[in-house]
């Protein structure tokens, strides 16, 4: 589970652009020549599509807006400074990647349907403008001097080969980043945007990173359109068809693999290239119909594209997992978890004056709270003490109107989830967040980013991590399957692989069986052993009583006592008002 | 230009907004109809809207001339009619096909529900407008009624110096747009059907535990949501040239006025609506007529990004 994959696509990569070109090579007529281009085209769009949005789950409408100034700058640059296409292009890709940085910062603070509509908006905005600006047309004027300086071609049979070597290049790259930090960070962020973050992944930069990326591979391909195509049109670059074909192109082959838009533009280009041919002049539109048929089509039939569904029906078995050895993979050993000792005998966490009120609800009121360096604490509370809110201002979910939370020292009251998770405070779920299309052991390793800079050791460290919960028969595993006891398990895991001082578990025990509750007490505890604080919310005493050093009760938001378990069980007003008569009998 | 000019200049622009974001703000209650109650992101809502426009303008072009004053009568009579037509039309697409990907099976919806249905509406509107094309032809057209060339002549004021030009046909066209908000919102707030289509928005497992058939009241909202905005289109149809593709540009004109009035709420929508109208014609005192699309596009960008529960919209508690 934890080497590195042997990597077989790079061969079939080969063979694609081998054939294709062969392909190529033979076709003398002009027009089969063009479709062969532009099919790459295409099949370089959807795979910039893809790289953001496949991945991170972010739908763009609007990658024309990277396509269309790439194209744009490609001819204009021609015309206005006789800049080389050979130059051009790459430029182009750099003004895509531009382009994607000043979309991106704004436009990442939506999520879902507002981030989508938000991206239809910039395409439509520069079609207007192009068409304001008097580009209704832009011609890439011809260099009968030294064409080939300019990369015009007499054998169309040239832009194929040009355009394989984008196609490669895009999978390549797609490939490589697929099985690394990036693509696990963005499948992560797909699946889970809130539980990405407090394992430490920075969600903003690596959808920034994503879309730059993207922006910069739409930019320069379409450059290379114009070059093929000669004349440039705001509709036929910034058009709404233009976003859409991306995505269809990735949707219809398969997003989240570097073969769905390959295989997308490979059927769909030359159909509708044909339809276009051998019916426009009688039914115009029709191309739009075929394609608006096959994403129809697509979303009903197999909304998972192509690509997945042939690969399940000759796996006859839907995500399979290879269960793959852990054996193989390095383990750093579990005392790498091991929190190393400072001086001075300061609290880990010192929380002063913190208050966040909802509307009129004050969830959390003017808490003040220490954390011990090395115990474990047990904050209780009736349902809507604030437990969880508290839990959220202290990993930075939300911000706290009022008060302040220093961590070793260090004020971390306004810092993002990610940035508190680096700083060493990992936490867990009341209701589990796994990342459900990932196996038990990239979850883990998703954590195991925040501490690392190095894939291989973030590898290492996860392994260990899985080791040290008693996960690791099950690594393999999807987490979208497996038992409520184990998604705890692996909860912790994930948060452990951060390499925390400080644990905040979230009624970690509820949903489980007796003996279930006793397994994962002693797994706490093996971490309270290795010198990592813990503080664990819940609103039973019951499970607690056996582990936690100390107890904090939390009621309408504000502090109420705090003590041992045995002060704690006897403080009257506590047993009666917020743990029920009955403890007062059994205390 | 004189400052009684300029202030004609304004008034002109002011009064034409209004009575272009009257028939926006009823297109913009249609789509939030289907967002209110379904949750769903209607990509196609533009394409709806010009098939209402088409109806219409066949409807004027049929019988028209068999109406007495049908010049006069007519274009309003098809642009009402246009709304059943594509009430039904749209039905049908939901049971046949946006069904499948919403529903109550996807009211616990993980992100990839949300992006079937945006991909599945967005597939739907290439099928309309490009279709649209076969079967209308690219040549624009609209609907012509004496009435929107003529106008209503407001002045002199100020001490003869601004004359207002009110335009018949658009103020008769957003007078009828009122009417049918405001008859659609006591639809809402009063009957029975109303009352299904509120729970089911509300709560659709609570809906369904009390007997109403939610899938059904999807159905029916859908329907309604295209064409009550087919009734926008049919009325625009008599001031505005159009073509298959026009749907586009409205999908966004729309969506920045849902937005802008806080999705899902139809009051909001409607004066959402009114203010992009507004938008668009006062833009025009200081943009080039090219940009005034531009205009709306970022001011919609602007919109969500500063305000994306919308400007009446209350905010929401995140995380």
């Amino acid at each position: 589970m934890f080497e590195r994959h042997r990597d077989r696509h790079g061969l079939w990569i080969l063979v694609f652009a081998a054939a294709y070109g062969l392909l190529a090579a033979f076709v003398e007529n002009s027009y089969y020549q063009l479709v062969m281009a532009v099919v790459l085209v295409w099949a370089v769009m959807g795979l910039a599509w893809n790289l953001l949005s496949g991945y991170s789950g972010l739908i763009s409408f609007g990658h024309a807006a990277f396509f269309g100034l790439g194209a744009y700058f490609v001819v204009l640059a021609q015309i206005g400074w006789g800049l080389s296409p050979w130059l051009g292009i790459p430029l182009a890709g750099v003004l895509g990647g531009l382009a994607g940085l000043i979309v991106g910062v704004p436009t990442f603070r939506l999520r879902g349907h507002y981030f989508a509509l938000a991206m239809l908006a910039y395409p439509l905005a520069l079609l207007y403008v192009f068409e304001w600006l008097g580009y209704q047309e832009a011609t890439v004027p011809m260099m009968r001097e030294a064409p080939a300086a300019y990369m015009q071609f007499a054998d169309g049979r040239l832009y194929v080969f040009l355009g394989l070597a984008f196609t490669v290049a895009a999978m390549v790259l797609t490939r490589a980043l697929e099985r690394s930090r990036y693509g696990l960070s963005l499948l992560a962020i797909k699946q889970d945007e809130t539980a990405a973050e407090a394992a430490g992944v920075d969600t903003l930069a690596w959808k920034l990173r994503a879309i730059m990326l993207s922006g910069a591979v739409a930019g320069a391909i379409g450059g290379f359109y114009a070059v093929v195509q000669l004349v440039v049109t705001p509709l036929s670059v910034f058009g709404v068809l233009v976003s859409a074909q991306a995505l269809v192109i990735a949707m219809f082959g398969g997003v989240g693999t570097v073969w769905g838009p390959v295989i997308g533009a490979l059927t769909l280009v030359p159909l509708s290239a044909f339809l276009d041919a051998e019916l426009a002049a009688i039914l115009p539109g029709v191309q739009g119909v075929v394609y608006g048929v096959a994403i129809i089509a697509v979303v009903i039939l197999a909304p998972e594209g192509v690509f997945w569904k042939a690969k399940d029906l000759l796996e006859r078995r839907r995500m399979r997992v290879p269960a793959e050895s852990l054996a193989a993979a390095p383990e750093s050993p579990p005392h790498a978890f091991k929190v190393p000792p400072r001086e001075g005998n300061a609290p880990i966490l010192q929380v002063r004056g913190l208050s966040k009120s909802f509307g009129g609800l004050q969830a959390v009121d003017n808490v003040d709270l220490d954390v011990r360096r090395g115990e474990i604490l047990g904050i209780i509370g009736p349902n809507g003490a604030g437990k969880t809110t508290l839990f959220n201002l202290l990993n930075g979910f939300i911000a706290a109107d009022a008060g302040q939370i220093v961590l070793n020292g260090e004020t971390v009251t306004r810092k993002s989830p990610n940035k508190i998770c680096r700083r060493g405070i990992g936490r867990t779920f009341q209701v589990v967040k796994p990342f459900r299309r990932m196996s038990i052991g990239d979850n883990v390793i998703v954590g195991a980013y925040a501490h690392t800079q190095s894939d291989d050791d973030a590898r290492a460290i996860a392994h260990a991590a899985v080791a040290a919960v008693g996960l690791s028969e099950d690594a393999g595993r999807l987490a979208g399957g497996i038992s409520n006891k184990q998604l705890r398990l692996m909860e912790l895991a994930r948060a452990l692989a951060s390499k925390p001082e400080l644990l905040l578990l979230d009624e970690i025990f509820a949903g489980l069986s007796g003996t279930e509750v006793d397994e994962l007490m002693v797994v706490i505890r093996r971490l309270a052993g290795l010198g990592i604080t813990i503080v664990i919310i819940e609103h039973t005493m019951r499970a607690m009583v056996q582990l936690v050093e100390r107890f904090v009760v939390l009621d309408h938001g504000a502090v109420l006592a705090a003590g041992t378990p045995q002060e704690i069980t006897r403080h009257p007003a506590v047993i009666e008002a917020y743990l029920g008569k009955k403890w007062l009998a059994d205390a | 230009m004189s400052p009684a000019q300029h202030v004609e200049n304004f008034l002109q622009f002011l009064t034409a907004g209004l009575l272009t974001g009257a028939i926006y703000g009823l297109m913009c209650v249609g789509l939030s109809i289907i967002f209110g109650v379904m949750r769903v992101i209607n990509f196609a809502q533009g394409e709806f809207m010009m098939i209402g426009m088409y109806v219409a303008f066949y409807f004027f072009a049929f019988t028209g001339p068999y109406i007495v004053l049908g010049d006069f009568i007519a274009p309003y009579l098809a642009a009402l009619v246009a709304g059943p037509a594509v009430f039904l039309l749209g039905v049908l697409l939901h049971k046949a096909l946006v069904s499948r990907v919403t529903g109550i099976g996807s009211t616990v919806l993980d992100s990839e529900g949300h992006y079937a249905q945006l991909i599945l509406t967005l597939g739907l509107s290439l099928v309309l407008a490009n279709g649209g094309l076969v079967v209308f032809g690219s040549a624009p057209v609209s609907i012509a009624t004496p009435l929107s060339s003529t106008p209503w002549v407001v002045g002199p004021l100020y001490g003869e110096e601004i004359l207002l030009f009110v335009n018949q046909g658009q103020t008769i066209a957003a007078v009828i747009a009122v009417a049918v908000v405001v008859a659609f919102g006591l639809l809402m707030a009063r009957s029975r059907l109303g009352r299904a289509l509120r729970a089911a928005a509300d709560n659709p497992q609570a809906a369904v535990y009390m007997g109403i058939d939610v899938d059904r009241a999807y159905r029916i909202a859908f329907g309604f949501g295209v064409g009550i905005t087919a009734i926008g289109g049919g009325l625009l149809a008599s001031s505005h040239p159009f073509q298959p593709y026009i749907g586009i540009e409205f999908v966004i004109v729309m969506y920045a006025g849902v937005v802008l009035g806080g999705l899902g709420s139809l009051s909001g929508a409607f004066f959402g609506g009114l203010t992009i109208g507004l938008v668009q014609q006062l833009s025009a005192l200081f943009l080039p007529n090219q940009l005034q699309n531009t205009a709306i596009f970022v001011c919609f960008l602007l919109i969500i990004l500063i305000r994306p529960d919308g400007l009446f919209g209350r905010a929401t508690r995140r995380a």
